[in-house]
């Protein structure tokens, strides 16, 4: 009810055109990972996936941010069944390197992927200007190689860094545009590096095209 | 709703419905006629635009029946939409958000509480006067200078655009005329229909008989056959429509004829505007029309004008 109201309200807000490029016939599992530009990207992949998928969809997002206070953390656990990870650059109160964190990480998405959920994550890890998509974190290879079953959409969100930049509380109304890519995966044997460029391309060359 | 037991009102509706009836039963038959590819995409966009129309003269046949509240919330969210991608298409500057974000949650809300509360001294006045002041105000105070005043000119120019003129449709309710009842209502359906069916006159005329561009550099569609045929249809729907508003038939035919004009010509500005930007329709909100501003680019020319000829001489 919540979460079909703020969809509803994020739509009349930024909602636009969304393109798939090939749009799917079943629910098998799915990573959905898209370059992140403001607060409302989630939710707008959210609300254009069809309502089957859509029901199985939860956001990977940064405990850091969303554990503050009890309204983030109602809709992080209730409302959007978030999965909430730590950065691996973010000032935890451990004294973990990053690398144990980013196992941590990886671990609490396998988790929440269970047996039939789907992830929508931001791989650049922080919001960007939107123009262009930033280096991704190694996350997503590791969870690949976890799950090699699972097959990844690359989303690609124009317009949204404009809608909400960096440091605005309040949106200003703009039609965004959403490109669902062809589904991609990790090749046998492929290196960590060539596959995270690889993945960062796909979603720089959908585009406007 | 004592609305529904004005005849008048009920034979207007009753009249659209079945303008509508026949567009879908031609729509129907062209389809099955028509083999080329070039004449199917005309009848599939042609068949898209039927079907909206048949949801946007529902929501307007609620609003007018709803009497005044409904209408000033159905212009309200046009309004909303209607910059919603204005400013989608603009080039603005990220010191410009707070600007937008007032023009969004404050301007369009009280423009239309005005029309609301039926104040007419200060709906008149405000988004020209206080607007233009307030916008300026505020991009100054975001202390970005580069294209200051293309920055400022943009979004005054959308707010007046659709804000301030798409709020003059509504505000005919506020009219003191004297005519049959529930004159306001009419009026509103009068401005309406004919600006909108001038457009589909214009459409089609241009598509059977244009020959002749008008502004070949703004939009070769648009032809002085297209132009005379619609105008002139839309004239004729106007006179036909009298006996609904405060107007003698010749009357009626001068304020059709006015509105048909005026939406040429707004219709022309937003092409000129959209040309401007390398677009060809302002949005996919409405399927088979573009966006919203495509839409109500005629409106926003002939709603000021129509009110003001109303509300001067009736």
């Amino acid at each position: 009810m919540i979460s079909a109201l703020l969809a509803a309200g994020a739509r009349l807000v930024a909602g636009g055109t969304v393109r798939w490029a090939q749009l799917p016939a079943d629910t098998r599992q799915r990573v959905f990972f898209a370059n992140h530009t403001s607060h409302l990207d989630f939710i707008l992949i959210w609300s254009s996936l069809p309502p089957r998928l859509r029901s199985k969809a939860r956001p990977v997002a940064a405990g850091d941010y969303w554990e503050r206070g009890p309204i983030r953390r109602y809709l992080a656990h209730r409302v959007f069944k978030a999965v909430l990870i730590e950065r691996a650059g973010s000032a935890g109160d451990d004294d973990r390197g990053p690398e144990a964190r980013g196992r941590e990480a990886v671990a609490r998405m396998v988790e929440g992927l269970g047996s039939d959920s789907s992830l929508i994550v931001f791989p650049e890890g922080t919001r960007g200007s939107g123009e262009h998509v930033a280096q991704f974190k190694s996350g997503l290879y590791y969870l690949c190689r976890e799950r090699p079953d699972l097959e990844l959409v690359p989303v690609r969100l124009e317009n949204l860094n404009r809608v909400l930049p960096k440091g605005e509380v309040i949106p200003v109304p703009m039609i965004s545009r959403i490109s669902f890519g062809s589904p991609m995966g990790l090749v046998e044997g492929e290196p960590k590096e060539a596959f995270l460029e690889r993945a960062r391309r796909a979603v720089e060359e959908l585009a406007d095209s | 709703m004592s609305v529904f037991r004005d005849h008048e009102l009920l034979w207007l509706m009753a009249g659209l419905a079945t303008l509508l009836l026949v567009a879908t039963a031609t729509g129907q038959v062209l389809e099955r006629v028509v083999v080329t590819a070039p004449a199917r995409a005309t009848v599939d966009n042609v068949n898209a635009r039927v079907r909206a129309w048949w949801v946007m003269s529902l929501a307007f046949a609620v609003a007018v029946a709803s009497g005044g509240i409904g209408s000033v919330f159905l212009f309200a969210l046009i309004s909303f939409l209607a910059l919603r991608e204005f400013v989608t298409l603009s080039p603005t500057s990220r010191a410009d958000h707070a600007a937008l974000v007032w023009s969004f949650f404050l301007v369009i809300p009280l423009q239309y509480v005005l029309v609301g509360v039926k104040w007419y001294g200060l709906f008149s006045i405000m988004i020209p006067v206080y607007g233009f002041l307030f916008v300026t105000a505020r991009l100054v105070l975001a202390g970005e200078t580069e294209r200051f005043l293309a920055r400022a000119a943009v979004i005054q120019w959308g707010l007046m655009a659709c804000v301030y003129c798409v709020s003059y449709a509504p505000a005919l309710l506020l009219l003191d005329v004297k005519g049959p009842a529930h004159v306001n209502a009419k009026l509103l359906f009068f401005l309406v229909v004919v600006v909108q069916l001038s457009d589909v006159f214009q459409y089609v005329w241009g598509k059977l008989a244009g020959r002749r561009p008008i502004a070949p550099a703004i939009s070769p569609n648009k032809t002085w056959e297209g132009f005379v045929g619609g105008v002139g249809c839309a004239v004729l729907l106007g006179t036909s429509l009298w006996w609904a508003t405060p107007f003698n038939p010749w009357q009626a035919a001068l304020m059709a004829l006015a509105i048909a004009v005026m939406g040429f010509v707004g219709g022309l500005v937003m092409s000129a505007i959209k040309r401007d930007r390398g677009v060809k329709d302002y949005g996919a909100l409405i399927e088979g029309h573009g966006g919203v501003l495509d839409r109500v680019d005629s409106l926003l020319f002939a709603a000021p004008l129509f009110f003001h000829l109303t509300r001067f001489f009736f």
